[in-house]
């Protein structure tokens, strides 16, 4: 069964490939997913805060102390290779190419328009085959409309299209007045592709300690259907190929998202909870399905069921439930 | 030949250059001033840098000086060429094997940073009494005076010892040269090929021991032999000047600068001579200059080649026209006729005369003096005080210059206002804080300008004694010749003061010639600023028509998001102002340092800088002076006025950094100081201080137990005592039921707190409305200043609790106690002092407190105030550093004197009992002290034992009163830190824990060498970077505790105060009432982790919680009741040594640097930190067997007692 399919422009044996997620730092566990049948790599997101955050606070805690006793000019050691910002993540990304034969997505988190977005250069410089953008903030900012926010997040995507010249992609969040358009503008951008959706670290309260928590809990199946929608919406009507992340976790799913027009489908809860192995079996379930159903191949499948050529494309538009009477007719 | 560079650096850089380019071993031990050489060396290891012979130097840090002159030993014995850089007492700890290198003719060059060696007082800074007491050995003694001489002469020692065999002991003035910047012209690896010669080097290795043609060499000999073979070596010294001078003679065909065994600098047929070694020649050859200029016949000898000494280059060297001389040494040795180099010059002048030669037209006289002890002062006033006294008729001999003897009136009055500082060197001062940048920001602008325009530079850095709110002064010069000024600026063309509250202390525009600029960091704008400057300062500005300029650099930084960094800041202000360099061409010189600095770990950093810069200037005013002053306000006094009379007339002077103006009559002559003196040293340092909502604290006390500053604390007393209480004053009713019906309070000393936030931190309380909310919050300090004030001083005039009546076992009421430990100069947020803190609580009022050197040595005692502090009744810890190595051992001498007192004074109560009481003797000499309760009841049956004492005659009344307090339990408290206890001190530690004598070891354990700047110990964990550990340690933390536990009879306690104080608390009082040998092992974060110390209580959880550092208590006692002696307090692990480790940049920069070995090395940590706790475990199951006394043995099969050679 030819399960291939062309995502950001790259051919791939099949949809099926882990997301952004700490898989990728340990080259054994990659090796396992490249040997599971991965048809990319996706790597988890290198951080603009975190890049400025640890220099900003290196800088803080070794500078406030030194120069200021006869006694000792510094307190820590200052070894030539100790350095802060991308480099660990380019390392990675180099061993990571080095290892696997199936192209690399890395990933890049900011939302400024500091100097991070040299960043994506580097990692086309160290090799990856594309990259996953990641551009979403929490917009608590009464003063930001929600227009600015969408047009930082297209001129911030404008800026790394200049940079690069391999595919990108954007990871998108479900929080838009309207999504569709936020995807027409990134096509417009430039974007060849959009990854639907991002899953947040959630706040949780301690009651007993009164401190509120940070907390990422796996995702489940029931999270799907929201990606489903968007992927249905979306697929056939936008230039950038789409993938789904989050909610992934039985053929089933597989299966659905595919129809809905994925051409990406990326696992990270499922693998996380059954281990890389699982990879292959989903392909082998995926295969066994078109098979068993007579398809000719993935490509017939994906996007069957999208807005375009769905049966009931209410049952995707609709947000409320509505009492209908079959006799209720005009 | 390549060419030469010319470079900005130090005269400890500048010497270890030398050293690691022509080494293959070295061998080191940090100690101040000197540590920089070895940190140098290690970095260029670390970098792979090379020595000439394209070899990277094997770079060993050991446990002490001793152990690095016995690596240094083994390492030329077996032929390897090798140095090792020390000062002060490290280098009296290598004299042994010096004598043994000097005895067996061994090719090698060290370093020394010269510094006072330890006497009345531990100073850092420097003098030659550290090197003199090495001229005896047998080494050649090679002075340096600047940091080109530093460098160039390291090159001279190596090329000598080479060609001489005799041993070189190169020095510099500790701090004065080690640690000025200055610009030299370097040399290059080809000069230092060219120097050296390679046969030599063949011939060093062939005299090395090697069982392909072996010898023995260190043999022993007898009364037969022993003296005929120390002479053997004679002509090895006698021809030793002359291959120094051969050698000095190659260098100055290399490099143009010619270097003579004695160099003479004068006129030619000068009358008086100066003769001096170090940098106070530089100092007395501009001197000369100047005198030479006037007409003056004067001239100064500058010694460099002190061994051997050559009598007859020494007296060529001076003019045949001398008169008089005056010998200037920079030691002291108390009951010599003279200092040693004084001593030399009358010798040598006699063996001349009395040789026949006629070397001068008359006999000079001959003077000597001392000078410039601990880094004291030596300006051109006090040369020409010395050339003056030389034109007497009877010079006044034994002479000390440069302070004012009032007592024996041996020092020459110098005249304050001589000033030959030549008008092109631009003078600069810069007055700031360590923690604002100042210093490095100098630093960075003398390299722009020495190595960017044709000027020379020179950079001296003064800082005081403090660890948190360190004052630093910056004193720079620039100038188109080199700069030979050895002392300090003292008028400046530009002057700067980078924080606003030094106005009210130091007197900053007086070091400000007329028509200089006075530059001012202040949160006022050009209009407002007057106002608020007091009266002294407008009327030097005035009165001087200093150009005065204003900048915000705090909204500055805050705007660029540099948080209190004003240092790039203010650095563009003075080349703004300055005009040293265009304005373009220096802030184009100040980015590209940016990104030098940034450019590996920092961009961000480097971007925000870079935006700080830019919006310097145009915050940067010039304020319209006034025709006259108009301020009323006058600087406040820097003590209170109720303060001792000493506090008063010696503290106060020192506190405002004019100690130099008070007279010896000021001091005690034993150094024997007042304890209890830095609470009148109120430093304001803190920007926010702690506020307490007393409606929602729910009085756990945990905020006292963490100020590392004693600045919050905690009282019950009885309400009626509010009743004067001032009307800002907070209290609340007391909830538990000890002291039912009293009042409660946590009251903070505004001016003493440093603002570390860990009370805040602690903190649990929280408003359940608000939690953000709680019962302590930060606030800014100056609002607040004075009502919080007047509120702690209420706060400490209330009565301090009965201290029978608190339960002091628990973290709570050993709070209620009064620290007498308060207010020292220790780090922001220092993770030691708590436990010191704790410790004075429980047991100050009768411990004396052995102290290794170290941190806790430096804020426990360093001048001019300190924090050991008494009670109401008068008593307090009495407290005494004597070295590094040896506190252990100082403690136990303690132990052993206090146990001969106590025994001594129940002798003679119970042989005076008839006369004092039967009753009272037996209460006394039988007393249980195990409480507080009981050592009150103790301390009144003394008391009555006094007053009975008072009316009896005789010898044993009297020596029975003066042991008397010995009959109430006293403690010993043997504190120090890892460097100490791991490393140089561990020997005698572990002979006092084998001793079983009542002593109590309190380990602050930091896990490096914090005070010299973070150099490995052996307490260093797994994984962690250091100085000399850069990759991170690949071994694992030395298990101290166990290794005391293998003994059996000590007690032994793992704490961390920030993981689980109730059993830091028991741990203390554990380890007091154990009556024999106590060790106390206690996790202190530090600065030299890397990380804000406001989360040092987070670390301290998260280290126990990952298995890295157990809690537990080891207690012998527990053996005779069938108990395992060891009790775990820490769980199983709770969280992971990678989330233990992310935290802090110490293991962060191994992971940053190679996140591979990083992942090994963290998990052999996890692995370690489980098979630890798993071992401790076990241990806490393990009961000690209890072995059945045996029936009566032959007495011929007991175990022998007896003392082993």
């Amino acid at each position: 069964m030819d399960l291939s399919v062309k995502y950001l422009g790259l051919n791939l044996a099949h949809p099926l490939m882990p997301g952004a997620s700490p898989f990728v730092d340990d080259l054994d566990r990659v090796k396992r997913l490249e040997d599971a049948g991965a048809s990319a790599i996706v790597m988890h997101s290198l951080f603009e805060e975190q890049i400025s955050g640890e220099e900003v606070a290196t800088a803080r805690a070794t500078e406030t102390h030194a120069n200021s006793s006869g006694e000792a000019s510094s307190y820590l050691p200052d070894p030539p290779d100790f350095r802060l910002g991308p480099d660990e993540y380019l390392e990675q990304l180099r061993k990571l190419k080095q290892t696997v034969r199936v192209p690399v997505v890395a990933s890049l988190n900011g939302t400024t328009r500091g100097g991070w977005l040299r960043f994506a250069k580097l990692m086309q410089e160290a090799g990856a085959d594309a990259l996953e953008l990641n551009v979403y903030d929490l917009a608590t900012d009464f003063e930001t409309r929600g227009d600015a926010v969408e047009e930082r997040m297209v001129s911030l995507v404008q800026a790394v299209k200049k940079d690069v010249t391999i595919p990108v992609a954007v990871k998108l969040s479900p929080f838009y007045s309207s999504l569709a358009n936020v995807a027409r503008r990134l096509e417009e951008a430039g974007a060849d592709g959009l990854v639907l959706f991002n899953r947040f670290y959630q706040p949780d309260i301690n009651v007993e300690e009164l401190e509120v928590e940070r907390a990422l809990q796996l995702s489940t199946s029931s999270e799907l259907p929201l990606r489903l929608r968007w992927l249905a919406i979306l697929s056939g009507r936008v230039r950038p190929s789409l993938a789904v992340t989050g909610g992934v976790h039985t053929p089933v799913d597989v299966i659905k998202s595919v129809m809905a027009g994925a051409h990406a489908v990326q696992l990270v809860s499922a693998l996380l909870q059954r281990g890389p192995e699982y990879l292959r079996v989903l392909r082998a379930e995926l295969a066994r399905f078109l098979e068993e159903h007579e398809y000719e191949s993935l490509e017939q499948m994906r996007g069957s069921m999208d807005l375009l050529a769905c049966p009931d494309p209410k049952a995707y538009e609709r947000a409320n439930y509505m009492h209908m009477l079959q006799s209720w007719r005009f | 030949m390549s060419e030469r560079r010319l470079v900005t650096l130090d005269g400890n850089e500048a010497a270890a250059s030398v050293a690691f380019r022509t080494s293959e071993v070295i061998a080191i031990y940090p100690i101040t001033p000197s540590s920089n050489m070895g940190e140098f060396s290690d970095d260029w290891a670390a970098l792979g840098k090379k020595n000439i012979w394209g070899a990277i130097p094997d770079v060993n840090e050991m446990q002490s000086e001793g152990g690095a002159a016995g690596a240094v030993h083994g390492a030329l014995q077996a032929g390897a060429l090798t140095s090792t850089f020390t000062a002060s007492q490290g280098l009296l700890l290598m004299i042994p094997n010096m004598y043994k290198i000097a005895g067996e003719l061994t090719s090698f060059a060290m370093h020394v940073a010269a510094r006072t060696v330890a006497a009345n007082a531990l100073s850092i800074f420097g003098d030659h009494s550290d090197v003199m007491a090495c001229r005896q050995i047998g080494f050649a003694l090679l002075s340096s005076d600047s940091v080109q001489e530093a460098h160039d002469l390291a090159a001279v020692a190596t090329m000598a010892t080479l060609r001489s065999r005799i041993p070189f002991l190169h020095f510099f003035d500790g701090f004065r040269t080690s640690h000025e910047v200055a610009k030299i012209e370097e040399l290059s690896d080809d000069d230092l090929r060219a120097l050296i010669d390679d046969d030599l080097i063949l011939a060093h290795r062939k005299r090395a021991m090697t069982p392909d043609a072996p010898f023995i060499r260190g043999t022993a000999q007898n009364p037969d032999v022993f003296f005929q073979a120390r002479e053997a070596c004679n002509s090895f010294y006698t021809a030793c000047p002359a291959i120094v001078q051969g050698e000095m003679d190659r260098f100055a065909k290399l490099t143009g600068r010619h270097y003579h065994l004695f160099d003479y600098f004068g006129h030619p047929e000068a009358e008086r001579v100066v003769v001096i070694m170090g940098s106070g020649g530089s100092t007395a050859r501009e001197t000369v200059d100047y005198l030479l200029s006037k007409g003056e016949k004067v001239g100064v000898l500058q010694v460099r080649l002190y061994r051997p000494l050559d009598i007859d280059a020494f007296v060529a060297a001076l003019p045949k026209s001398v008169q008089s001389i005056a010998v200037l040494d920079r030691t002291k040795e108390p009951g010599a006729i003279g200092e040693p180099m004084y001593l030399d010059v009358v010798a040598a002048l006699r063996e001349t005369k009395e040789s026949g030669v006629s070397a001068f037209k008359t006999d000079p006289k001959v003077i000597g003096g001392r000078y410039g002890l601990s880094s004291k002062e030596f300006t051109p006033a006090m040369v020409k005080a010395v050339y003056d006294e030389l034109a007497k008729e009877k010079p006044k001999n034994h002479f000390t210059v440069g302070i004012m003897d009032d007592v024996t009136h041996h020092s020459l009055a110098y005249d304050l206002e001589f000033d030959i500082e030549p008008k092109e060197v631009v003078r600069a001062l810069f007055w700031g804080l360590g923690a604002d940048g100042t210093v490095g920001a100098n630093k960075n602008s003398i390299k722009i300008i020495g190595e960017e325009t044709p000027n020379f530079a020179q950079g001296y850095f003064v800082y005081d004694s403090k660890k948190s709110g360190a004052v630093t002064v910056s004193h720079l010069r620039f100038g188109p010749k080199p700069i030979r000024s050895a002392y300090l600026v003292s008028r400046a063309n530009f002057v700067a003061c980078h924080q606003f509250e030094f106005l009210t202390k130091y007197d900053m525009a007086e070091f400000a010639v007329p028509g200089g600029v006075f530059l001012l960091n202040a949160p006022f704008d050009k209009d407002q600023i007057w106002d608020e400057l007091p009266c002294e300062v407008q009327e030097q500005i005035v009165t001087k028509k200093l150009r005065f300029y204003v900048i915000d650099a705090l909204k500055v930084a805050q705007a660029t998001g540099m948080g209190g960094r004003i240092n790039t800041i203010m650095q563009t202000c003075f080349f703004a102002i300055s005009g040293v360099l265009p304005r373009e061409e220096a802030i184009e010189h100040i980015k590209h340092a940016i990104d030098k600095t940034y450019g590996k770990k920092g961009a961000e950093v480097a971007r925000r800088n870079k935006e700080a810069v830019d919006q310097t200037l145009a915050n940067l005013q010039q304020v319209a002076v006034p025709a006259a002053a108009t301020s009323t306000t006058m600087r406040p006094p820097i003590v209170p006025v109720e303060a001792p009379d000493f506090v008063q007339k010696v503290t106060a002077l020192m506190a405002s950094g004019k100690g130099d103006l008070l007279p010896v009559s000021a001091f005690p002559p034993d150094g024997t100081w007042p304890t209890a003196t830095a609470r009148w040293e109120k430093r304001n340092i803190a920007v926010d201080i702690p506020v307490w909502d007393e409606k929602i604290c729910i009085q756990c006390n945990k905020c006292a137990l963490v100020c590392p500053h004693a600045a919050i604390r905690v009282k019950v007393y009885d309400p009626a005592l509010l009743a004067k209480a001032p009307a800002t004053y907070k209290s609340v009713d007391f909830k538990a039921a000890d002291f039912k019906g009293s009042k409660y309070t946590v009251q903070v000393a505004p001016e003493d707190c440093t603002g570390c936030t860990l009370c805040v931190m602690v903190c649990p309380a929280k408003d359940k409305g608000n939690p953000k909310h709680k019962s302590l919050d930060m606030a800014p300090q100056r609002p607040i200043r004075e009502t919080e004030r007047e509120n702690f001083n209420f706060f400490l005039d209330l009565p301090e609790v009965d201290r029978s009546k608190v339960k002091t076992s628990d973290v709570k009421g050993a709070q209620f106690l009064e620290p007498l430990f308060e207010y020292s100069g220790a780090c922001t947020g220092c993770g030691e002092t708590p436990y010191v803190k704790l410790m004075t609580q429980l047991y100050g009022d009768r411990t004396l407190v052995a102290n290794a050197t170290g941190c806790s040595s430096i804020y426990g005692a360093n001048l001019p105030t300190t924090p050991y502090a008494k009670n109401k009744e008068g008593r307090g810890p009495a407290w005494s550093n004597s070295l590094f190595e040896d506190n252990a051992e100082f403690g136990f001498g303690m132990r052993l004197a206090i146990d001969a007192h106590s025994r001594e004074a129940a002798a003679l109560a119970k042989k005076m009992s008839a006369t004092l009481g039967d009753e009272l003797v037996t209460a006394l000499v039988g007393a249980d002290q195990s409480t507080e309760g009981a050592i009150a009841e103790q301390r009144a049956r003394v008391e009555a034992l006094r007053q009975k004492l008072a009316k009896v005659p005789g010898e044993e009344a009297s020596r029975l009163l003066s042991v008397a307090d010995y009959l109430v339990r006293k403690n010993v408290w043997i504190v120090g830190g890892d460097g100490w206890a791991y490393d140089i001190g561990y020997g005698g530690l572990d002979h006092v824990l084998s001793m079983n004598r009542d002593v109590n070891i309190l380990v602050l354990d930091t896990e490096v060498y914090s005070n010299t700047g973070g150099q490995q110990s052996k307490a260093t964990p797994l994984g962690a970077a250091a100085k000399f550990a850069a990759a991170g340690k690949s071994i694992a933390k030395k298990d101290l505790g166990l290794m005391a536990m293998s003994y059996g009879h000590v007690y032994v306690a793992r704490i961390a105060f920030g993981a689980k104080d109730a059993q830091t608390v028991k741990a203390f009082i554990e380890a007091e009432s154990y009556p024999g040998p106590s060790l106390i092992i206690a996790y202190s974060h530090c600065i030299a982790h890397g990380y804000d110390m406001a989360y040092g209580l987070e670390q301290q959880k998260l280290a126990v919680g990952s298995g890295i550092w157990p809690l537990y208590r080891f207690d012998p006692r527990r053996v005779a009741a069938g108990q395992p002696p060891l009790t775990l307090d820490s769980g199983a692990p709770t969280n992971s040594v990678a989330d233990y480790m992310k935290g802090e940049t110490r293991f962060r920069m191994v992971e940053k640097q190679d996140p591979v070995r990083f992942k090994h090395l963290q998990e052999a940590a996890r692995k370690g930190a489980l098979q630890q706790v798993a071992v401790y475990q076990q241990l806490s199951a393990l009961t000690v067997p209890r072995i059945a006394a045996e029936d009566a043995k032959p007495a011929s099969t007991l175990p022998t007692t007896g003392k082993a050679n």
